[in-house]
C-alpha cells in the first residue's frame, strides 16, 4: 500500500490543503487536516526528497492524507455541520454480494423511514466495499482502509459492518481507537465481544485498545448457533457419529469448535475434524477420508466464499449421503447456486436469527415493503441491516445533535428497543443483542425451507 | 448409506491411489502443453494454465447453448450434443488462442533474452485470468453433470471406480499415446524433434522452424482444451482461478518428470496426483502442497534434470 501511495505523491499534493495532526495505526501514518487552511508543501518535498530516513513516513503521511482527502471531499465544500454520514463496509464484490445487497437495501430502508433527515440533520450514506475482485471475498487491507477512512472523516457517525467476523478483527481496533460507533449486522463470532473458554489470544480486549466498547451487533452470535446445531443433529436427525470440517478462518473454525464442544457434551461421537484449504480446486481426498469413517452427520464450519459448495459436491461424489449442516455463512442464494440441487439434497443450514418468511408483526411489514421496493425476496440478513440502521438513527434522535461521542454512548445504552423489525431487545454490557434466536432450514429443491425456529 | 470403502486399510489405500491416478492423468494432460513448448522454444508458458481455464469456461457455454443445464439433462440428446461439440470446439479454440498468443506475443521476442518472453507469458496469464473474471464473475460455477457416471464398475471389490473415472482414462491415455506416436512417426513430429535438438541445423535442412513452433503451440493448446472438457465434466465446478492452481501442479509435474520430455510429463503428473491424494488422506490436506513441493526439491537435488530428463536426450 505504501508503495502505491508514494507514487501518487504529486496527485495528493494537489488535493491536500493542510495537515494538522498525524497518527500511526499499524505502521501506516494517516493525517487529518482542516481544508480551510493552507500548508507549505515544500516541507513534504524536503522529507521525501532529501531525507532517506523520512521517506517512508512522509510517503505514508501523504498517502493517508490523500485517503482522508477523498473521504473529506465526499460532499466537497468542506464539512457540513448539518449532515451526518453513515458508512457501511461489506463485501460488495464476489459471491457474498447477493447477501450484502440486501443488507445495504435494509440500511437504505431504515434511512427512508426518516425521510433522510433525523433531528434536523441530513443523512448521507456511503456504501463501501471490503472485498476485491481478485480475491472474490473480503480482504484485510480493504477493510482496514475503509475503517481509517471512516475515522478520518469527522462527519461519519457510524460504521455499519463488517459482514465477516475475520474482517471485524481488522476494523475493530482501528474504529475503537478512533472512538467511532461500529454496528455489525452479521458478525457472529462470539469472541469479538466476550471471552471464550480456553481462549489464549486475549479476546476481546485485543480489539479494544482504547479500553472501552465501541462495537455492538444486532445479530445473535454463534454460541447459540453451534451448540443448537449439535442438539438438532442428535435429537431430530438421530445422528450418532459426526465428522467435522472447517475452513480455518476465525468464523468457520470458531463455529466448528463450538459445535464440537457441544457434541462432546451431549455424547455425540466425533469421528474426526479436519481443515480444508479453500484455495484448492478439489477436495476428493478429504471426501474420501470422511466417507471411510462412515459418519451419519457432517458439519462444515465455513462460508460460501470458502468453498462450501465445492466441498459438498466432492463429499456427495465420494458417496457421503448423510445430512450435512452448514452455518449462516452459507445461508444465501450464492450457496444454493454453487452446487446442484441434487448435491444439496439433505443439506441443512442454520442462521442465528430468523428466516424472513417467519417474521411477524413489524417484521412481516418490513418484508412486504422490501418486496414492493426491490421486487425481490430479502435474504436472511436484510432485516439486520435495517435493524442496525434503525438503532443508530434512534440514538441520533435521542441525542439530537451531531456528536460522535454522545451518539456512541446513547446507542450502546439502547434498552428494550422495538422500533425495528425483529422484536424487542437490548444491548448487553458487551454490545451484544439480548435477542438470541436460531433457525434451522433444510434445502429442498434449491430453496431454504425453515424447519425449526427457536429462542434460547 | 451405501458403504463406500471396505473397512480394511488396504482398500482405503487403493481408493486414494485411484483418486490420485485419475487427477494425475488430468495434470499430465495439462503438463504436456508446458513440456512441449519448453522442449521447442525453451519458454515456460505460464499462460497455459489459464488457457485451460478459458477452455472450461467455453465448454460451459456449450452446455448453456444446448440447454443442458442440470443433472436431469444427463443422457438426453442435448447433453450428448453438448459434449460432442465441446470435445471438438474447445480444443480447436484453445489451439487457436495459443497460436494467436504465440504469434502476437512470443514470436516477436524469439531472439530477445530468455527473460522477456517469460515475463510476457506471466502477463498473458493475468490477462486470461481477468478475461475469465469478466466472463463468469468471481464465484464458483456449477458445471452440469452431463455424464451418467455414478455406477461402480468394480462393485464388490471394496473400491469405487465409476464410468466417470473410466471416461478420464479413456480420453487421456489415447490422447497421450497418440501424441507420442505423432511425435515419433509423422514428418511434422520428426521436424519437431529436430527443431528441439538444434533449430539452426533444422532450418539448414529445410525445416520451416516457425511453422514447427506454431504447430507445437497449437497442439499444446489443443491438449489443454481436451483437459478442460474432461475436467469440467469430471469435477463439475469451474471458476476463474482454477487455471492458476492446476497450472501450477501441471508445471511442477513437467519439471518433476524432466521438462521437455513427454513420458516424463505423464509420469510427473501421476506422481503429483498420487502425492496429493495420499498425502492429503494420510498426512492432512493442509500439507499436501508443502509435500508436493518438498518432494520436487528432493528429487531435483538428486536428479536435476527430473525423473526422466537425463535418460532421454531428445526433447519434445
Amino acid at each position: 500500500m505504501q508503495a502505491d501511495v508514494f507514487m501518487q505523491r504529486n496527485v495528493s499534493l494537489e488535493r491536500l490543503t493542510y495537515y494538522r495532526n498525524c497518527y500511526n495505526v499499524d505502521g501506516v501514518v494517516s493525517v487529518t487536516y482542516d481544508p480551510a487552511e493552507s500548508v507549505d508543501f515544500t516541507l513534504f518535498e524536503e522529507f521525501t526528497v532529501d531525507r532517506r530516513g523520512f521517506m517512508k513516513s512522509a510517503a505514508g503521511m501523504l498517502g493517508g492524507a490523500s485517503l482522508a482527502g477523498i473521504a473529506g471531499c465526499g460532499g466537497c465544500g468542506g464539512s457540513d455541520a448539518n449532515t451526518i454520514k453513515i458508512v457501511s463496509s461489506l463485501p460488495r464484490t464476489g459471491s457474498a454480494q447477493g447477501q450484502t445487497n440486501t443488507i445495504v437495501n435494509g440500511i437504505k430502508m431504515a434511512i427512508d423511514d426518516y425521510n433522510g433527515e433525523v433531528a434536523g440533520l441530513k443523512i448521507d450514506y456511503t456504501d463501501m466495499d471490503d472485498a476485491t475482485a481478485a480475491a472474490g471475498k473480503w480482504e484485510p487491507t480493504a477493510e482496514a482502509a475503509n475503517a481509517r477512512k471512516a475515522v478520518a472523516d469527522e462527519d461519519v457517525m457510524v460504521f455499519i459492518g463488517p459482514y465477516n467476523s475475520g474482517a471485524a478483527k481488522v476494523s475493530m481496533p482501528i474504529l475503537n481507537e478512533g472512538g467511532l460507533l461500529q454496528i455489525s449486522p452479521a458478525c457472529t463470532w462470539p469472541g469479538l465481544t466476550k471471552k471464550q473458554e480456553g481462549d489464549t489470544s486475549g479476546e476481546p480486549e485485543v480489539y479494544r485498545p482504547a479500553n472501552r466498547i465501541t462495537f455492538c451487533r444486532v445479530c445473535p452470535t454463534d454460541d447459540v448457533q453451534g451448540p443448537l446445531s449439535a442438539d438438532y443433529a442428535k435429537n431430530v436427525l438421530k445422528a450418532k457419529k459426526v465428522y467435522i470440517l472447517d475452513d480455518k478462518e476465525l468464523y468457520g473454525a470458531g463455529i466448528a469448535g463450538l459445535f464440537e464442544a457441544q457434541c462432546k457434551k451431549i455424547g455425540l461421537q466425533v469421528l474426526g475434524r479436519q481443515s480444508i484449504v479453500p484455495t484448492q480446486q478439489t477436495f476428493s481426498e478429504i471426501a474420501g477420508t470422511v466417507a471411510g469413517e462412515k459418519p451419519d452427520f457432517v458439519y462444515f464450519g465455513g462460508t460460501t466464499q470458502t468453498a462450501a459448495g465445492r466441498l459438498i459436491k466432492d463429499l456427495r461424489t465420494a458417496r457421503v449421503a448423510c445430512p450435512i449442516m452448514v452455518p449462516d455463512g452459507c445461508y444465501e442464494q450464492a450457496f444454493l447456486d454453487s452446487a446442484s440441487a441434487q448435491d444439496l439434497e439433505n443439506v441443512y443450514a442454520t442462521i442465528g436469527g430468523t428466516d424472513p418468511s417467519l417474521l411477524k408483526g413489524p417484521g412481516e411489514e418490513f418484508v412486504k415493503k422490501y418486496k414492493e421496493k426491490y421486487q425481490k425476496d430479502p435474504e436472511a440478513y436484510a432485516v439486520y441491516g435495517y435493524e442496525a440502521g434503525k438503532v443508530f438513527l434512534e440514538a441520533v434522535k435521542t441525542v439530537g445533535k451531531k456528536d460522535r461521542e454522545a451518539i456512541l454512548k446513547a446507542c450502546l445504552a439502547t434498552k428494550d428497543f422495538s422500533a425495528g423489525a425483529i422484536g424487542t431487545w437490548s444491548f448487553d454490557a458487551d454490545g451484544d443483542t439480548t435477542l438470541q434466536q436460531l433457525t434451522i432450514s433444510k434445502i429442498i429443491d434449491g430453496k431454504f425451507v425453515p424447519q425449526v425456529s427457536q429462542n434460547k | 448409506m451405501t458403504p463406500l470403502l471396505a473397512s480394511d486399510a488396504l482398500a482405503a489405500f487403493g481408493q486414494f491411489a485411484l483418486i490420485g491416478l485419475i487427477s494425475g492423468l488430468l495434470y499430465a494432460l495439462i503438463a504436456l502443453g508446458y513440456t512441449m513448448v519448453y522442449g521447442i522454444v525453451e519458454l515456460i508458458n505460464f499462460a497455459h494454465g489459464d488457457l485451460f481455464m478459458l477452455g472450461c469456461m467455453l465448454a460451459l457455454s456449450f452446455c448453456y447453448i444446448f440447454n443442458a443445464r442440470t443433472e436431469d439433462d444427463a443422457g438426453t440428446t442435448a447433453a450428448f450434443m453438448a459434449i460432442a461439440v465441446m470435445l471438438v470446439a474447445v480444443p480447436l479454440f484453445c489451439a487457436g488462442l495459443n497460436l494467436a498468443v504465440d504469434r502476437a506475443v512470443y514470436k516477436p521476442l524469439r531472439n530477445a533474452p530468455k527473460l522477456a518472453p517469460l515475463v510476457s507469458a506471466i502477463g498473458v496469464s493475468f490477462i486470461f485470468m481477468n478475461i475469465g473474471l469478466f466472463w463468469r464473475g468471481p464465484t464458483d460455477i456449477t458445471f452440469p453433470k452431463l455424464l451418467l457416471g455414478e455406477t461402480n464398475l468394480v462393485a464388490g471389490s471394496g473400491l469405487r471406480f465409476t464410468s466417470k473415472d473410466l471416461m478420464v482414462v479413456l480420453v487421456t491415455l489415447p490422447t497421450m499415446l497418440g501424441l507420442t506416436l505423432f511425435v515419433r512417426y509423422t514428418s511434422l513430429g520428426k521436424a519437431m524433434r529436430a527443431t528441439a535438438q538444434n533449430p539452426t541445423a533444422a532450418q539448414l535442412m529445410g525445416i520451416n522452424v516457425d511453422r514447427v513452433i506454431a504447430a507445437t503451440f497449437a497442439i499444446g493448446g489443443a491438449l489443454a482444451g481436451v483437459a478442460s472438457v474432461v475436467y469440467g465434466l469430471y469435477f463439475n465446478t469451474v471458476n476463474y482461478q482454477m487455471g492458476f492452481q492446476n497450472g501450477l501442479y501441471a508445471f511442477t509435474a513437467a519439471v518433476l518428470g524432466g521438462i521437455g520430455n513427454i513420458p516424463g510429463a505423464v509420469l510427473g503428473g501421476i506422481v503429483i496426483g498420487l502425492v496429493k491424494a495420499l498425502g492429503g488422506a494420510y498426512i492432512g490436506a493442509e500439507w499436501s502442497e508443502a509435500l508436493i513441493f518438498g518432494i520436487l526439491i528432493v528429487i531435483l537435488l538428486f536428479r536435476p534434470n527430473g525423473l526422466l530428463g537425463a535418460r532421454v536426450r531428445e526433447k519434445v
